[in-house]
């Protein structure tokens, strides 16, 4: 059972924030381009300097090592990168089965990396990031290249695994109705700071 | 028996870097006034050296050795740094060369006289003069082009290596490749002048002490001791300068902090 807090996040021009989020849970994030979005899932994983607290099941970030705590709580950037020449070098094991789940060919892990889409880059990335078992993920609109079927195959797949494994998740969209879809409470971010009921509209 | 070189002879060869110097900038490949730079501070460098070199060797006074030492350390650290295209901010950068430098060519110098050479003083200049700057001039290359490779790389690759951070790599493993590639750039000038000594190129020190008159088996054991301390110099110079810019560029939090970066020269 994993919780994950934010409490008084400031990073950039941004925050202060506060935000709860239970096991199992998938809180929606959207905005306008350049509100901090990105910039908010960065800071979580401890990728930009910011201020303020951020623990998961009350372990303070900085109690733990950065690539620990990375491990823990994963974000999936709105690109994808690939350092290796073929996929399945990139995964300790590389799961078909996973892949064709995900709408991707069967041999896509020996597929060079140059060869790849960028839906298809979406979903190997998160194939990998979950690799880790991160108690908590931050998925930074990782459906924005897909078409509507993938996309429906990335959402059940995320959804999933939020709820077998009790992790959190917070998903950035431009979609309201993708959220409405996945996540339990939405926000909006605006001036800096999260704004709304928490309701999906 | 010296064939004396006439002025003519020496415009010839710099017509050729005028001519190099005139294509590049008809070409805009941005190289034509450091290569000009270059072309007449070696001149005037070398002039001005030839002319106190016997002054120079006739000292042995140790605190004037380790003040000439001092200086040419300082020096090629500075000339380092000012081949970099993006430096490490304030007193790093030159800090980092001269440090590296340091360990590279002085420390190995010493270890040389003292154990190896053994002159009479141990820094007699004429020894530790010719070996300090051979050192230097040679390691200074492979740093300023392992540092300026490890710092290109690392800035063009910034979204791989937040991606590998991303999924729980630490620092030095996130920058891991590219360290080994920048070591590599910085070796691949002394390998190459190992692998080819004798069968390609003539060293030049080895052939000056043949051409002097010294027996040929000694100006090579010579060229050797030269070549392995000039590999060892650069490697350990290298590792240093790659090991503490790698350390640099992320902060306790291992994240990239490229603020500590000057921007482009």
């Amino acid at each position: 059972m994993s919780h994950f807090s934010i409490r008084q996040l400031q990073y950039l021009h941004c925050g202060p924030m506060d935000l709860q989020i239970e096991a199992g849970e998938i809180v929606g994030l959207y905005g306008a381009s350049g509100s901090g979005k990105s910039r908010l899932l960065r800071a979580l994983a401890d990728l930009d300097e910011h201020q303020g607290e951020v623990l998961l099941n009350d372990a303070a970030q900085q109690s733990m090592s950065a690539p620990q705590w990375r491990s823990r709580v994963g974000l999936l950037s709105a690109e994808t990168f690939w350092w290796l020449d073929e996929v399945a070098s990139h995964f300790q094991q590389f799961d078909q089965q996973q892949a064709v789940q995900l709408g991707l060919p069967e041999d896509v892990g020996d597929w060079p990396v140059s060869r790849l889409s960028s839906g298809e880059n979406q979903r190997l990335g998160l194939m990998r990031l979950l690799e880790n078992r991160p108690e908590v993920l931050l998925l930074d609109e990782p459906t924005a290249n897909l078409d509507p079927q993938s996309t429906a195959a990335f959402e059940t797949f995320v959804v999933d695994y939020v709820q077998q494994q009790a992790a959190c998740a917070i998903w950035v969209s431009h979609d309201p109705l993708q959220l409405k879809r996945t996540a339990q409470r939405c926000y909006r971010i605006e001036d800096g700071v999260l704004v709304g009921n928490g309701e999906c509209a | 028996m010296l064939i004396s070189l006439s002025s003519y002879d020496l415009m010839l060869a710099a017509i050729l870097v005028l001519l190099l110097g005139m294509l590049g900038w008809a070409m805009h490949l941005g190289i034509t006034r450091s290569l000009y730079i270059a072309a007449l501070r070696t001149t005037v460098q070398l002039l001005l050296v030839g002319l106190v070199l016997k002054t120079l060797f006739a000292s042995t006074q140790l605190w004037f050795v380790l003040l000439i030492s001092f200086v040419m350390i300082s020096v090629a650290g500075w000339e380092i740094l000012s081949r970099q295209k993006r430096k490490l901010r304030g007193w790093w950068g030159f800090g980092v060369s001269t440090g590296s430098l340091f360990v590279s060519s002085f420390l190995i110098t010493l270890l040389c006289l003292l154990v190896v050479i053994e002159a009479d003083p141990w820094y007699h200049p004429q020894y530790a003069i010719p070996l300090l700057g051979m050192l230097l001039g040679n390691t200074m290359t492979g740093i300023a082009l392992g540092m300026d490779r490890l710092t290109q790389t690392a800035w063009q690759q910034r979204p791989v290596i937040e991606q590998r951070l991303m999924l729980g790599q630490s620092a030095p493993r996130a920058i891991a490749d590219i360290r080994s590639e920048a070591m590599r750039a910085g070796m691949i000038p002394i390998i190459n002048s190992m692998a080819a000594a004798g069968l390609v190129s003539l060293p030049g020190m080895m052939t000056g002490q043949i051409l002097a008159g010294a027996p040929p088996v000694e100006a090579v054991k010579y060229q050797i001791l030269i070549m392995f301390m000039i590999s060892a110099g650069t490697g350990f110079g290298v590792i240093s300068v790659l090991w503490l810019i790698s350390r640099r560029l992320f902060d306790e939090r291992d994240r990239l902090s490229f603020k500590r970066l000057l921007k482009k020269a």
